[in-house]
């Protein structure tokens, strides 16, 4: 038990980066997940060609590339070459991402919103914008819990990947303790650690579900 | 008060692909009129009464609502519709009720209510809240104000939608087919609450079934068949004896 004490440290402060990596990347990609779904279902072939295109490309590549890309390669192109230093990119390459496949969750939930709430809303006056915040949105959020859910819970552990950029998340202190002592605990409280923040979240999100719970379609 | 009409639509054609739905319907309505428009499901009662409220665009043909223009046909035969503000503008003067409700499940019954007068008309909460009372009680469900629309029955979420179109005060309400997805019991107290709109003098076009309220409430009746408007006649005529040959076929499928 003492020893677990002593490795402690080392493994929260790895935390604290996958941590990071995990709400920096939650708070951007879902907006710009939602952006992308709106442009997707928008009346404008082109940009919702694009956003098509976007999203394969995001969807099709491995995450890791995309993140050795922004790092190494990003800073070698012409026009848009700039050097961003490890945490920056990684969270950049996690935002552009995890975007893509909220849009599609998205997508899915506001091509499921019957035709007649719009032309409820429509021969009520509302707008195409007040229709989509007031009226279609909110009944949207309550349809992609589950999936935003899974989608969330991937992503705290996807966030190990940054060890590529050579940043201490949890996992690599882990494996780093576990090099340098020839033990497998840290494996083991690292597993806890993972398995504690997914608790949360998964608390968190049957709260929301229950509260959506109030009312049926 | 000018004679007006509230509404005059004329030579008005639409067609969904290779299906002819409207084949140069005209009809004018005045003040205060009730109109029932009857006939074969497929006849394009409802395609027309949604070209009047702008949810289907014409092909063909004028559409005036209160004397403004909402959509004209030039000589070359291309259709112009108002500018988006001036659209959104006399759709206002106009509630739609639907076959399915369309209530939004995610507001209680009194939200779907003050909704559009808060969000559409940026109205404040105080001061729509007691019209929204008014309405309500008016269609008897003031005391489920609090309630969700699954939790209501057909009847109640009909009455509930019919209160919402009220609050945003329109000179016109359209009905399509009010009564059609309702058990045969719960038609009884939608129509009573559209008795009394058209009793306040509403003017109202009402999609129907129900021959009932076509004889009893309807000032004028109007007998539609495959996209053609056959007869425009007082209920009372209409009902006892019906011009067109297919008018009559179809009153005497009815009964």
């Amino acid at each position: 038990m003492g020893y677990v004490f002593d490795i402690l440290p080392a493994l929260l402060q790895g935390t604290w980066v996958t941590l990071q990596v995990f709400f920096i990347t939650l708070a951007l990609s879902v907006p710009l997940g939602l952006a992308l779904a709106l442009l997707r279902v928008s009346r404008f072939r082109f940009l919702s060609g694009l956003t098509n295109g976007y999203i394969w490309l995001m969807r099709g590549t491995p995450l890791m590339l995309q993140m050795l890309f922004i790092y190494f390669a990003l800073p070698f192109l012409p026009v848009i070459g700039i050097r961003l230093p490890d945490f920056p990119a990684a969270i950049v390459a996690f935002v552009l991402n995890y975007a893509a496949y909220f849009a599609e969750i998205f997508r899915a939930g506001i091509q499921s919103i019957g035709r007649g709430q719009y032309e409820g809303a429509r021969v009520l006056g509302f707008s195409y914008a007040q229709t989509m915040r007031r009226i279609v949105l909110p009944q949207v959020v309550k349809r992609i819990l589950p999936p935003i859910s899974n989608e969330t819970i991937t992503l705290v552990k996807d966030t190990s990947l940054i060890y590529v950029l050579a940043m201490n998340d949890l996992l690599r202190a882990a494996r780093g303790i576990v090099q340098r002592d020839f033990s497998t605990t840290p494996f083991i409280v690292a597993g806890a650690f993972y398995l504690f923040m997914t608790l949360v979240l998964t608390w968190g999100f049957q709260r929301l579900e229950r509260r959506y719970a109030v009312y049926d379609e | 008060m000018t004679n007006e009409p509230m509404i005059r639509a004329a030579g008005v054609c639409k067609r969904f692909g290779p299906a002819e739905v409207l084949r140069g319907v005209s009809l004018e309505v005045g003040r205060g009129e009730v109109i029932a428009v009857i006939g074969p499901s497929g006849s394009g009662k409802s395609t027309f009464l949604r070209c009047l409220i702008h949810l289907e665009t014409v092909d063909r043909g004028r559409i005036e609502i209160e004397g403004e223009t909402l959509v004209e046909t030039d000589a070359a035969g291309r259709c112009r519709y108002a500018p988006e503000s001036e659209i959104r503008r006399m759709r206002g003067r106009m509630g739609m009720v639907f076959q399915h409700f369309n209530l939004f499940p995610h507001f209680t019954v009194l939200r779907n209510v003050v909704e559009a007068p808060v969000v559409v008309r940026g109205g404040s909460r105080e001061d729509i809240l007691p019209k929204a009372e008014i309405l309500l009680k008016k269609v008897g469900l003031w005391d489920k104000r609090d309630s969700y629309p699954s939790r209501l029955s057909g009847g109640q979420k009909q009455r509930v939608a019919i209160a919402r179109a009220l609050a945003m005060e329109p000179d016109i309400m359209l009905f399509d087919e009010p009564t059609s997805a309702l058990d045969p019991e719960l038609t009884g107290e939608v129509l009573r609450t559209m008795r009394g709109l058209a009793e306040e003098r509403m003017t109202m076009i009402v999609v129907t079934h129900e021959m009932a309220f076509a004889r009893e409430v309807a000032s004028r009746v109007i007998f539609m068949d495959d996209g053609n408007l056959l007869e425009a006649r007082p209920a009372r005529e209409l009902f006892a004896a019906p011009e067109h040959p297919r008018t009559r076929a179809f009153l005497e499928s009815m009964l």
